[in-house]
């Protein structure tokens, strides 16, 4: 065998085992934030990911692939692999990487996420619950800035005076759209809105909520009353229901 | 990455260093390296990347680089210039790693990317930052030295 072959058998070694593990562990085995594009939500979507979670997505059916990690890349300054799959449990784990974001953003972020499907809240109700009851702006400004929209449901927040407000992804149009598909009568919470009304209540309970929450929708016709105030409520000896936290306690 | 090139690196690596536990630190230190550079790099930097290449430069920098500390703490290199029968390849070719251990670092790196990791001219040239006569030279060098060792 001459003496090159016989370099080149000198190259005819594997790794050990140990390699492969030591550098992911090293680099942590989800290091860069990974996108794909997701088709089971209300619209199509860009989503990406890491290993704390979802931590961005942008609507597919209005931004093309490059738009989304163009932003992202500029948005968050790190890097953007594409995945062959999006992971079936990303989006029910609830995970969410916001560490780009202020601690208050953070709060109103995780906040908003509480509020259940089909439902919605006003900025002032994710204020006063976040303990920041006079940040009523801050709320809008913080919620107009989310990076994961659709996902973390900011368009289930609106004004209390009935404005549906805006939507980043889309616009007030977008914001109706997947309210309704989500089983809310946007027309309906508009008017009512506009009307004052702020509370629904219970006469057999004496409880009054969001006009929302599911237990006042279990409330039977007879037994219906509407309120324009918190105040109006616990004049008639109402309480704030426990679930959908519709004033202090 | 790593999963499609470790056994080629750490080959090389081990080629270097003649030492399976320096093989498998370089080796781990470069991909850690490369990861790390990546990160940082633009899309359109990453599609032209020719990444063996690229990975073998990285290993080729970590080497030296462990060369020259261990030099200042004084440990010298043939107390790991031995092969062990472990994770060393083929047996009856223990003497020819020896050998090619025992080889100036210059003459070395140029005849492993040629012989061993089977790189052409231009691609050493590339990864040492040489012009490509000078590999040339380099590994035809080291090939004599290792002849007349060998014989």
């Amino acid at each position: 065998m001459s003496l090159t072959d016989q370099l080149a058998r000198l190259g005819e070694v594997r790794a050990p085992a140990s390699l492969l593990p030591a550098v992911m562990a090293a680099v942590g085995t989800a290091a860069a934030d990974r996108y794909g594009r997701l088709d089971d939500e209300v619209w199509p979507l860009w989503i990406a990911w890491n290993r704390d979670g979802v931590s961005a997505v942008m609507r597919a059916d209005v931004n093309d692939e490059a738009a989304f990690s163009g932003w992202f890349r500029r948005e968050f300054d790190r890097p953007l692999l594409r995945a062959d799959s999006v992971p079936p449990a990303l989006t029910r784990s609830r995970r969410y990487d916001l560490r780009e974001v202020t601690a208050f953003e953070r709060d109103v972020l995780l906040k908003t996420a509480e509020i259940p499907r089909g439902q919605v809240r006003t900025y002032g109700w994710v204020a006063r619950e976040i303990g920041r009851p006079a940040a009523v702006r801050a709320v809008g400004t913080a919620l107009a800035n989310n990076p994961i929209p659709v996902l973390i449901p900011c368009h289930r927040v609106i004004r209390s005076d009935g404005v549906i407000g805006n939507y980043g992804a889309g616009g007030p149009e977008a914001k109706r759209e997947i309210l309704a598909r989500e089983g809310v009568d946007p027309v309906e919470m508009e008017r009512l809105a506009r009307e004052g009304v702020r509370f629904f209540g219970s006469r057999t309970t004496h409880i009054f909520c969001v006009p929302t929450c599911r237990h006042a929708r279990r409330v039977q016709p007879q037994h219906h009353v509407q309120f324009h105030s918190e105040a109006e409520a616990r004049t008639h000896g109402f309480r704030p229901c426990k679930v959908c936290r519709p004033a202090a306690a | 990455m790593v999963e499609t090139h470790q056994h080629r690196i750490y080959g090389f690596a081990l080629s270097l260093s003649g030492n399976p536990a320096d093989a498998e630190d370089i080796a781990q230190d470069a991909f850690i390296r490369a990861h790390r550079a990546l990160a940082g790099y633009e899309p359109q930097r990453v599609r032209e990347l020719k990444v063996s290449a690229w990975l073998h430069q990285i290993a080729l920098n970590v080497f030296r680089n462990r060369v020259r500390r261990k030099l200042r703490e004084t440990v010298p290199l043939d107390s790991v210039a031995e092969p062990h029968a472990n994770g060393l390849g083929p047996d009856e070719l223990h003497d020819l790693r020896a050998a090619v251990h025992r080889l100036p670092p210059r003459y070395r790196e140029a005849v492993v990317l040629r012989h061993v990791q089977g790189f052409n001219y231009d691609e050493i040239a590339d990864v040492l930052g040489v012009p490509a006569g000078t590999a040339k030279s380099d590994v035809h060098r080291a090939l004599a030295i290792l002849k007349e060792e060998l014989s």
